[in-house]
């Protein structure tokens, strides 16, 4: 299972190189956003673990983590850049990412669950 | 056979000590003595607490944990039922506790509706109640805000507190405020360095043969760091209390009775009044964990805790909410 969602982010970022190509540089939002509707990347919360626990996005990327599990839980940034309230059963949220950078983030109820999203313009050396 | 045990145990606060006496055997049976450092006066604890339990000059409490107000899932679809239940099961003691602690996760998701729902039911209580926060109720967006705006009154810090009560002094101490993520450390539970300023001043002053009880939501003790079932700076506040001669801890957060015995310290985890949780490591992760309809009352319930002047330790009794 892990397999296919991790096989799942690897096109979304291949799609996005693809759109990032034909796009002229520069901060068009409009461009961006449009990438990030076309290539949502979802969390799953599930048995107390992120899936995937590290992700890789596209700059412009909408992430929504989902809570499949029976207890609540959230998506805190360790530094406090982005933040949920405690998500019951079904509960998602949804950041979106156009810093290119590292964001670990944790469960502020558990706090030993973690996870990463990592943002990096399509194509850029890993 | 447990379900007979239980009925007697029920009315725990007025039976008699022969009765009493066969709860310890349930109470013998029915905890996990499992973890390291074992629990060799349990036992003699609960002796005493039947050679204690007529004395009427003694001073008594209560603890609830863990209500977790607003949770309606498969493992206790009504968990604001049965926190009215047990709410219920205090008033109808013949001999009323001299106050009410509740450790923490009052509610599930630190909702308004859920503290308004908590708050209507814990009303009906005849005893003063005094409460801290667990880490479900300090889930909101704000960090603990609803929490804080409710219950903070008259504490320090962020919601931290000591008063005395019958010559024992207790101390609330709160350890959901200051988690550290699990790839900084191993994901424990933290007082904080302006929460252990605070208590070690607090307990200066004290002489070394009062009782000190002491109540936090999470363990003060590490119980299962794979879990964050711990308080990682907790080694700290214990450093203050050596030389105290009595010293009892309660906590919440797990959802079963965990006890041990170190030194001058007894420590206690509490059940929760809404689910139970798994003995740590048995499943794959701490979920609530759903038992047969039938068997949910015999695995919540509420704790009496009994001190006795110039008898230590203090005597602790688990009554289930099964009747």
């Amino acid at each position: 299972m892990p397999h296919w969602r991790i096989t799942g982010a690897l096109a979304a970022v291949g799609l996005a190189a693809a759109l990032f190509a034909i796009m002229p540089k520069g901060p068009l939002m409009g461009e961006t956003a449009a990438a990030a509707a076309a290539n949502p990347a979802a969390v799953q919360i599930d048995n107390f673990h992120y899936t995937p626990p590290s992700l890789i996005v596209a700059p412009g990327t909408t992430v929504t983590w989902t809570n499949a599990d029976d207890s609540p839980h959230s998506v805190r940034e360790k530094d406090g850049k982005f933040k949920s309230a405690a998500l019951d059963t079904d509960d998602t949220f949804s950041q979106t990412f156009v810093e290119p950078g590292e964001y670990e983030y944790f469960c502020s109820i558990h706090p030993y669950m973690t996870g990463k999203i990592i943002v990096k313009p399509a194509g850029s050396a890993s | 056979m447990a379900d007979r045990d239980e009925k007697e145990l029920s009315g725990a606060a007025g039976i008699d000590r022969r009765s009493l006496l066969k709860c310890m055997t349930w109470a013998g049976t029915g905890v996990l003595w499992t973890l390291s450092g074992g629990v060799p006066r349990s036992l003699g604890l609960l002796g005493e607490a039947a050679a204690a339990e007529p004395q009427a000059n003694g001073l008594t409490f209560l603890q609830i944990s863990d209500s977790h107000v607003g949770f309606d899932k498969p493992a206790n679809p009504n968990a604001l039922g049965t926190f009215q239940e047990a709410i219920a099961k205090i008033n109808a003691m013949p001999t009323q506790p001299a106050f009410i602690i509740h450790t923490g996760d009052i509610t599930h998701l630190s909702k308004d509706k859920e503290f308004d729902d908590a708050d209507q039911t814990m009303k009906a209580l005849k005893p003063p109640v005094h409460v801290i926060p667990g880490e479900h109720d300090v889930a909101d967006a704000d960090n603990g805000k609803l929490y804080l705006d409710r219950y903070g009154k008259g504490t320090k810090g962020k919601g931290w507190y000591s008063f005395d009560v019958g010559g024992v002094h207790f101390v609330a101490l709160i350890n959901v405020f200051n988690f550290e993520p699990g790839f900084k450390s191993a994901g424990l539970a933290k007082l904080g360095d302006d929460q252990l300023e605070w208590m070690e001043a607090d307990v200066k002053g004290l002489s070394a043969s009062t009782p000190i009880v002491v109540f936090a939501h999470l363990p003060l003790w590490t119980i299962y760091q794979d879990w964050g079932w711990g308080t990682e700076d907790a080694p700290r506040a214990l450093s203050y209390l050596k030389r105290f001669g009595s010293v009892t801890v309660l906590n919440g957060h797990i959802h079963q009775i965990q006890q041990k015995v170190e030194g001058n310290v007894s420590f206690y985890t509490a059940r929760s009044t809404a689910f139970p949780q798994p003995a740590p490591g048995s499943a794959p992760a701490p979920g609530p964990m759903k038992v047969p309809a039938e068997e949910l009352h015999s695995v919540l319930g509420v704790r009496t805790v009994n001190y006795v002047r110039g008898k230590s330790p203090l005597a602790v009794i688990e009554t289930p909410l099964g009747a």
